[in-house]
């Protein structure tokens, strides 16, 4: 007669298997980016490295690195949420938002 | 081997979740499922159920810790009621979508307001699109037998939702019948002991449930849902199959009930089919030709089964025990009318808050279905003619 155990019975081992349904082993929501329709891009060339745009940002996802000056304003792509603060308070108004082109992979 | 017995739809519910070895049990009292939760405790007390009874503060909670122990790999039960069924309104989203296949008998009872302690499908009705399966039972030994058959189909891999099993308050919850019930090691030859195809809370390999989602996979994660009710038909009519082959007792998603060569015939649900085939007879033996069609199971819907059944008949008509406020027809008339496309249904309503659905009633209805005087209209068959002067305060 089939008795019910008492340890959980699974085949949930350790293979590679699709679980259906909410499950995961982080949380990918909190990656803001996701949410992201559009997002900041510098002009790289108007940019007078002033810092204004990383002070600014609420995610606090900006560094901006003098010494590069090629590309010397980053953004950390999966935690910017394209809010449009950085553009909106650049003295140079060299930050344009452009549609998202999911930039940021989960 | 089976024993016969003497148990009312309350009776037979707990022996369903006593036969299917539920580990942990989380129910809170409400009339008119009191019983089961109450029969249940006497089970662990008198060692006949190996469980752990968590006493808890309402059905909110008794979802919440059913949905919480079964995830740990067992079987968790649990049942309830009306403004229970609705207290774990929140909650019963969560065991869907976590893909947790509990069964918990629901025993159908009015919704507030009027306050009413009686029956009708505005309970379950109300859940119907919350991703739960929904059987409909017609009598004592189809409370036992669906739950049985329930708990096959939603831990099936292919299913994996949980499911309802609706029994009438009082008429079916209170009412004594000689019910079959098998012994333990035949169910268990037929319902095997529980595995989790799916994630489970293991403390050596954690993981988030129910984590935040975003929208890139939310919309894929309810797709997930609804293959699984596509799946389930299949799964469903297999664990009936096995059912029969095992008990000896036949199962169906819908019930023809002399519909082959019926002019009319009404579609039904739970404890009123009963009521309906007797009526049937009756008119039968006066030559006139109709019919009636059980749906067994709401969810998943019938629907290619339904069209098959119905479509010699001339007139149909659906009995709703739920008003469904604001649309067309109620529930169950409107989804037999979209899958009839065209054919001309007539929406009845009857039996709200403990109104019985008597042979006269059904009477009422077939002669309106055989007169051809279809109206677009629902019609509240058993309404008074005083309905608006009821309560006139001077
Ligand atoms: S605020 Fe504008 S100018 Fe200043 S560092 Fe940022 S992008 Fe460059
Ligand atoms: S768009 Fe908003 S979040 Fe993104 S970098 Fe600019 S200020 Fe920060």
């Amino acid at each position: 007669m089939p008795v019910q155990p008492k340890e959980p019975v699974t085949n949930c081992g350790k293979t590679k298997k699709y679980l259906v349904g909410p499950v995961a082993t982080e949380f990918v929501a909190t990656k803001t980016g996701v949410w992201r329709v559009v997002r900041p891009d510098v002009n790289i060339d108007d940019c007078v490295f002033c810092g204004t745009c990383r002070k600014h940002c609420p995610a606090d996802v900006v560094t901006v690195e003098k010494e590069d000056a090629k590309k010397g304003v980053y953004f950390d792509w999966d935690y910017c949420k394209g809010c449009g603060i950085c553009a909106n308070v650049c003295p140079k108004q060299c930050i344009t938002m452009i549609p998202e082109e999911g930039v940021c992979k989960l | 081997m089976s024993t016969r017995v003497m148990l009312d739809g309350n009776g037979a519910a707990s022996e369903g979740l006593r036969l299917a070895k539920v580990r942990v049990i989380s129910a809170y009292p409400i009339t008119p499922q009191s019983p089961i939760s109450e029969k249940l405790a006497d089970f662990v007390v008198q060692g006949k159920l190996d469980a752990k009874y968590i006493r808890v503060e309402s059905e909110h909670s008794a979802m919440c810790c059913a949905i919480g122990a079964q995830l740990t790999g067992v079987r968790a039960g649990t049942a309830t009621s009306s403004v229970g069924l609705a207290l774990m309104h929140e909650v019963l989203g969560v065991a869907a979508g976590c893909r947790v296949p509990i069964v918990m008998p629901v025993v159908n009872r009015s919704l507030v307001s009027p306050w009413s302690l009686w029956c009708d499908h505005q309970d379950a009705m109300a859940e119907r699109d919350g991703g739960w399966m929904q059987l409909y039972a017609e009598s004592a030994q189809e409370v036992l037998d669906l739950i049985l058959i329930a708990y096959r189909t939603a831990e099936d891999a292919r299913v994996q939702l949980p499911a309802m099993v609706c029994l009438d308050g009082f008429f079916l919850s209170h009412m004594s019948d000689a019910v079959y019930v098998p012994d333990q090691a035949t169910v268990d030859a037929y319902l095997p002991p529980y595995v989790c195809h799916n994630f489970h809370l293991d403390p050596g390999d954690p993981v988030f449930i129910n984590n935040l989602t975003p929208t890139v996979d939310y919309t894929e994660m309810r797709y997930q849902q609804a293959v699984a009710f596509r799946q389930a038909p299949e799964v469903l009519m297999e664990a009936m199959a096995d059912f029969k082959k095992v008990f000896g007792r036949d199962y169906s998603m819908i019930e023809a009930y002399q519909c082959d060569d019926a002019e009319a015939v009404i579609v039904t649900l739970g404890s009123m089919s009963g009521t309906a085939k007797y009526t049937v007879d009756q008119l039968r033996a006066q030559g006139k030709k109709v019919g009636v069609l059980k749906i067994t199971s709401y969810r998943p819907f019938p629907a290619g089964q339904i069209k098959q059944a119905l479509a010699k008949v001339a007139v149909v008509g659906v009995m709703d025990r739920s008003p469904g406020y604001g649309a067309q027809v109620a529930p169950v008339a409107t989804e037999v009318r979209a899958v009839l496309g065209g054919k001309p249904v007539q929406g009845f309503i009857a039996g709200l808050g403990g109104r019985d659905i008597s042979p006269a009633t059904f009477t009422k209805a077939f002669e309106k279905l055989l007169s051809q005087e279809i109206t677009a209209d629902v019609d509240w068959v058993d309404v008074k003619e005083n309905a608006l002067t009821i309560r006139e305060v001077k």
